[in-house]
């Protein structure tokens, strides 16, 4: 085994609730998850899961409805939570921690120009002048393979490809320690998702960058993914490396969820999950996925914990509890 | 299976078909300065097939190549530009006025988003109601009976709840099935379903394919799938063609197509397509280079050759190529299947095993 890569970025116990008129929505309740150098967090839930929630958190671009919002994250040794808004927004947004936002191809700004959008953050939070800032974003838009005679184009007269590409380089032109992508190839075409994946992986590679990847798509997610992080009603229930992940998924709806992907190459009937995810105002008490679990029993209506399991994986479902596991044999786990 | 000019010619439904297309093109004119003519883009450039009652075939392709067009066009939204769309006996051509309209109510379509397909203004029940009383169903308990009726059938219960709520209430799910009723109301016999499980999350998505073949067989409809992602496909359609840049390259069974791809397009397409697999990340993609071409000016001859990784100079970009039937009712409208480049060109037969 290698020895790891050091930790950039560490959530422990991070909260983001919004308020509504009927109550906090608990979007983000209670994550923790790592992300090491050079390597690439994939979180994967459905919709309204609260997974751009936890990219906004970390980033601390909350919307104005925003209440409590606490926990910790360490970005190296240095815990970002305590930075008063104006010294976050000048060291680590965008300097240390970018963000390519979900539908990036339609974030662009549609009457400015390709190359002074992407020159822009390094201007604006790294204090560039326009002709240094000018000089990296044209090595960027090299790097991520848009073609220099774009920088005078228009958002406009690009492909959705190109301008998913533009809105990367926008990203990394800071060279940042850690890019959230949000959602990056959902409104692409395959052969385009499939050419900014490997653009993702050779970056990946050559850049002192690392990567959180939020998506609802397991297929493409495989592409990038280091680490996955399952996320449900505001919660990670499984934490682990990849290749586990991808062979023997441990959590209930991880299982459900591998089980919902239509698979190219193979012919078995996919499966999909009954019920609907809870809602984010009055979570369901205990293990929030019970109701739509097909091994649920009597333990599940309490809040299980993060369950270590083969070493370094974590699990928050009861039937990983050693005890429980011990009493009840028929309700271990096989995949 | 050729016509004169080598498009291709799909037909498998002797003589009993429900939909016929013959040598459609939906060209757009460009307009210079608001007038004056500035040539076309060739949205779909000769396509020819038929669809008999009771069958799915699904349609593949990028953004951008012809595949709206052709279902706008066949949906009636959309004039011919050559060629001719018959379907159950009416010709489309030759349609104007409130026979347009009664060939319209005939097929369902289904969109892509379910959100911005349904207005939020109005109740489901509303929404439902619509289509019924544009097509003259003026008898209230008429309408309602048969709004229950679809309602049961898409599997939106209890039903006096689901009526009186607007879309933004319904999940994404839900809202899906709204639409699929709303395209279903009027008792189709086609239904155009235009990527109806894209923007769905991953545990729904199969609840709604399923859901539509239970319909199909059902109602005995015939279906167009219109989709870029090939890994749905195999759970839904009988045929499946796709096309590039306006035309039809490679049309076989669904099985044939997903496990022997012909055409160096649908392999590329194939392989870009992924399965969850953590070995995905150990391996960079092989792409085929640049973006697909302008229908304005589109590339001579075969229209995939500047980007084609087994392009043979001197034929791929000068003869168009007509299609050539590698095993029963597999069509591919490449060069590389010419028994003639088979025979002279060694590479392009360890091409044809390799691949």
């Amino acid at each position: 085994m290698d020895q790891p890569n050091e930790t950039v970025l560490r959530a422990r116990n991070l909260r983001l609730y919004f308020q509504t008129r009927r109550g906090p929505v608990q979007a983000v309740d209670g994550v923790d998850f790592d992300l090491r150098k050079n390597e690439a967090t994939v979180i994967i839930g459905e919709s309204g899961c609260g997974k751009s929630s936890l990219a906004k958190a970390i980033l601390r671009l909350l919307p104005r409805n925003a209440g409590t919002y606490d926990g910790e994250v360490w970005l190296h040794d240095q815990n970002i939570m305590l930075l008063n808004d104006e010294s976050f927004r000048k060291e680590i947004r965008w300097r240390r921690i970018s963000m390519v936002p979900q539908a990036a191809m339609n974030a662009l700004n549609p009457v400015m120009r390709i190359g002074d959008q992407v020159s822009e953050p390094a201007i604006v939070h790294m204090n560039m002048t326009k002709e240094d800032a000018t000089k990296s974003a044209v090595r960027m838009l090299e790097h991520v393979g848009v073609p220099i005679d774009f920088l005078h184009r228009y958002a406009f007269e690009l492909s959705g490809g190109m301008r998913q590409r533009s809105a990367l380089a926008m990203a990394l032109v800071t060279l940042p320690d850690v890019v959230i992508l949000d959602e990056p190839t959902s409104a692409l075409d395959v052969l385009t998702q499939a050419s900014i994946m490997n653009l993702m992986k050779r970056m990946k590679k050559e850049l002192e960058t690392s990567f959180i990847l939020i998506t609802h798509d397991i297929a493409t997610s495989s592409e990038l993914a280091d680490n996955v992080a399952v996320m449900y009603a505001g919660q990670i229930v499984e934490v682990g490396d990849a290749r586990r992940f991808f062979t023997k998924p441990l959590h209930p709806y991880s299982h459900a969820l591998m089980a919902s992907v239509p698979r190219l190459r193979e012919t078995i009937e996919p499966e999909f999950i009954t019920g609907q995810p809870p809602s984010l105002l009055n979570p369901p008490t205990g293990c929030r996925f019970k109701d739509r679990c097909p091994k649920r029993f009597d333990k599940c209506d309490e809040a299980p914990p993060m369950f270590i399991e083969e070493g370094d994986r974590q699990v928050r479902c009861w039937l990983y509890d050693d005890a429980i596991q011990m009493s009840r044999p028929e309700y271990q786990v096989v995949a | 299976m050729n016509n004169d000019n080598g498009h291709m010619e799909i037909s498998h439904t002797n003589g009993q078909a429900l939909l016929q297309i013959k040598d459609l093109h939906v060209w757009y004119e460009l307009k210079r300065f608001g007038f004056g003519h500035a040539g076309y883009v060739r949205a779909v450039d000769g396509i020819t097939f038929d669809l008999a009652q009771g069958e799915a075939i699904a349609c593949v392709g990028e953004s951008g190549c012809g595949k709206s067009s052709l279902m706008k066009t066949i949906l009636g939204l959309n004039i011919p530009t050559k060629g001719d769309v018959v379907f159950d006996d009416t010709s489309l051509s030759a349609t104007k006025g409130e026979e347009l309209r009664q060939y319209r109510s005939k097929i369902g379509y289904i969109q892509q988003d379910p959100f911005g397909a349904l207005p939020p203004f109005m109740t489901i029940e509303r929404i439902l109601e619509e289509p019924l009383m544009i097509n003259g169903v003026t008898d209230k308990e008429e309408r309602r009976r048969r709004i229950a009726k679809i309602l049961e059938e898409v599997k939106l219960t209890p039903i006096n709840e689901v009526l009186p709520k607007y879309p933004h209430m319904l999940s994404g799910g839900q809202q899906q099935r709204v639409v699929i009723a709303r395209a279903m109301v009027m008792n189709p016999k086609l239904l155009v379903a235009d990527e109806p499980v894209s923007m769905l999350d991953a545990s729904v998505r199969v609840e709604i394919l399923r859901l539509l073949r239970k319909l199909q067989e059902s109602h005995n409809l015939a279906v167009i799938y219109i989709t870029h992602d090939l890994s749905t496909v195999r759970y839904f359609s009988e045929f499946i063609f796709v096309m590039y840049a306006g035309e039809v390259i490679e049309f076989a069974r669904m099985e044939d197509l997903l496990d022997d791809p012909k055409h160096p397009y649908t392999h590329a397409l194939l392989d870009a397509s992924s399965d969850p697999n953590a070995d995905n990340a150990l391996v960079y993609r092989e792409i085929p280079k640049g973006e697909p071409p302008s229908l304005v000016n589109p590339p001579p001859a075969c229209r995939f050759h500047p980007r084609c990784p087994h392009f043979m100079p001197g034929l791929c970009d000068v003869k168009d190529p007509p299609n050539f039937e590698v095993s029963p009712r597999h069509l591919v409208n490449c060069w590389l299947y010419d028994p003639e480049v088979q025979a002279t060109n060694l590479e392009s037969i360890s091409v044809n095993n390799a691949v």
